[in-house]
């Protein structure tokens, strides 16, 4: 071990590495978090078309038209409470109470469900009254970004129904509860990616 | 976490920090059902200006409609994803503000360009409009 640099023997050794700093146990939470900063500029983009596109109705139903509120009102409540419900079934995995936290889990999926449920039926009705996305730039704007939400909750739903199974067959093991957290993410991002689509696409969407 | 030649005593305290930053990634019920009740509060009211037409002004409704809707994005943020300038070393709150910057900007100036340019155009005559859609 010859050394060309010659130190002081009494020198301290320089340390360019931080002691201090902590190493998180896996990299997994930041990388899912990062996938869902990736996931806000799909929803940024749409958004910035709804923004352009919302006023051209081409002749056709603008959206004083074919919004209903009222029903807007209940599909955002089933999903804040569906968001606060996964939140107690985080609390529920901390404790390790598995039966509670698949029930929570469970409440959880089923407002989501009927969330998705509800957004068919709205986009089945707005289709079959002739406000299809082929109609007009607003109503292919308005598709194309609630229908993406739509999908991504949809894909979180499968995504629970496969992590109840695999805690029911394996148990909160330390894989299930990292898979459980990212899920919880997806979940309340999607959330407040709503606040943006009812707020915006909607309630201003029938001001402007 | 656990150092192989960690002592007794410092086995004991990452276990603590293991323990406490469990806890802040879970939450707590009070943090949950404060953010839920702030987040209905801040939903209620919008649904409330827009369909009982209390504001005279459409611009002004919508102003505060999309100055609550940031607010119960902040207050989702904070209760339910529990974003803090520690977690993750402070990366997650590193990478939420370079999304929030480009955001802005793609919004903005995508809104910004785009009145523009309908501003600009070429005002068309009802004549040519007919044209064109007999074409």
């Amino acid at each position: 071990m010859n050394t060309t640099v010659v130190a002081p023997a009494h020198a301290e050794p320089r340390d360019f590495l931080c002691r201090e700093e902590a190493h998180p146990h896996s990299g997994t939470l930041l990388g899912f978090w990062l996938y869902l900063m990736s996931d806000c500029f799909i929803f940024a983009a749409l958004f910035a078309c709804n923004a352009v596109l919302g006023t051209n109705v081409a002749g056709g139903p603008s959206a004083r038209d074919v919004f209903d509120l009222p029903g807007l009102a209940v599909n955002t409540a089933l999903l804040l409470f569906s968001s606060v419900t996964f939140g107690f079934a985080m609390l529920e995995m901390a404790r390790r109470h598995k039966r509670a936290m698949l029930g929570w889990l469970a409440v959880s999926g089923m407002l989501a469900a009927a969330f998705v449920g509800l957004e068919i039926h709205e986009f089945a009705t707005m289709i079959a009254e002739g406000a299809g996305p082929g109609r007009s730039a607003f109503l292919s704007s308005f598709f194309t970004l609630v229908g993406t939400h739509g999908l991504h909750v949809t894909v979180g739903i499968i995504w629970l129904i496969v992590l109840m199974v695999q805690m029911g067959k394996h148990g909160l093991t330390e894989a299930n509860r990292r898979r459980l957290m990212c899920l919880s993410m997806f979940w309340h991002f999607l959330d407040l990616v709503w606040v943006g689509v009812f707020s915006y696409v909607y309630l201003v969407g029938v001001l402007r | 976490m656990s150092h192989p030649s960690a002592s007794a005593h410092e086995t004991g305290t990452a276990h603590q920090d293991d323990h406490d930053a469990t806890h802040a990634d879970h939450g707590s019920l009070r943090g949950y059902l404060t953010g839920f009740v702030l987040a209905a509060i801040l939903t209620i009211i919008p649904f409330w200006l827009v369909l009982g037409h209390v504001i005279a002004s459409p611009q002004a409704t919508i102003v505060i409609v999309l100055g609550l809707a940031a607010l119960q994005i902040v207050v989702h943020m904070i209760f339910f994803l529990h974003l803090d300038t520690r977690s993750e070393n402070g990366w997650n709150m590193l990478a939420f503000i370079f999304t929030v910057v480009l955001v802005v900007i793609v919004l903005g100036a995508s809104v910004w360009v785009m009145y523009n340019e309908n501003a600009n155009m070429m005002p068309m005559s009802p004549q040519y409009m007919q044209h064109k859609q007999g074409a």
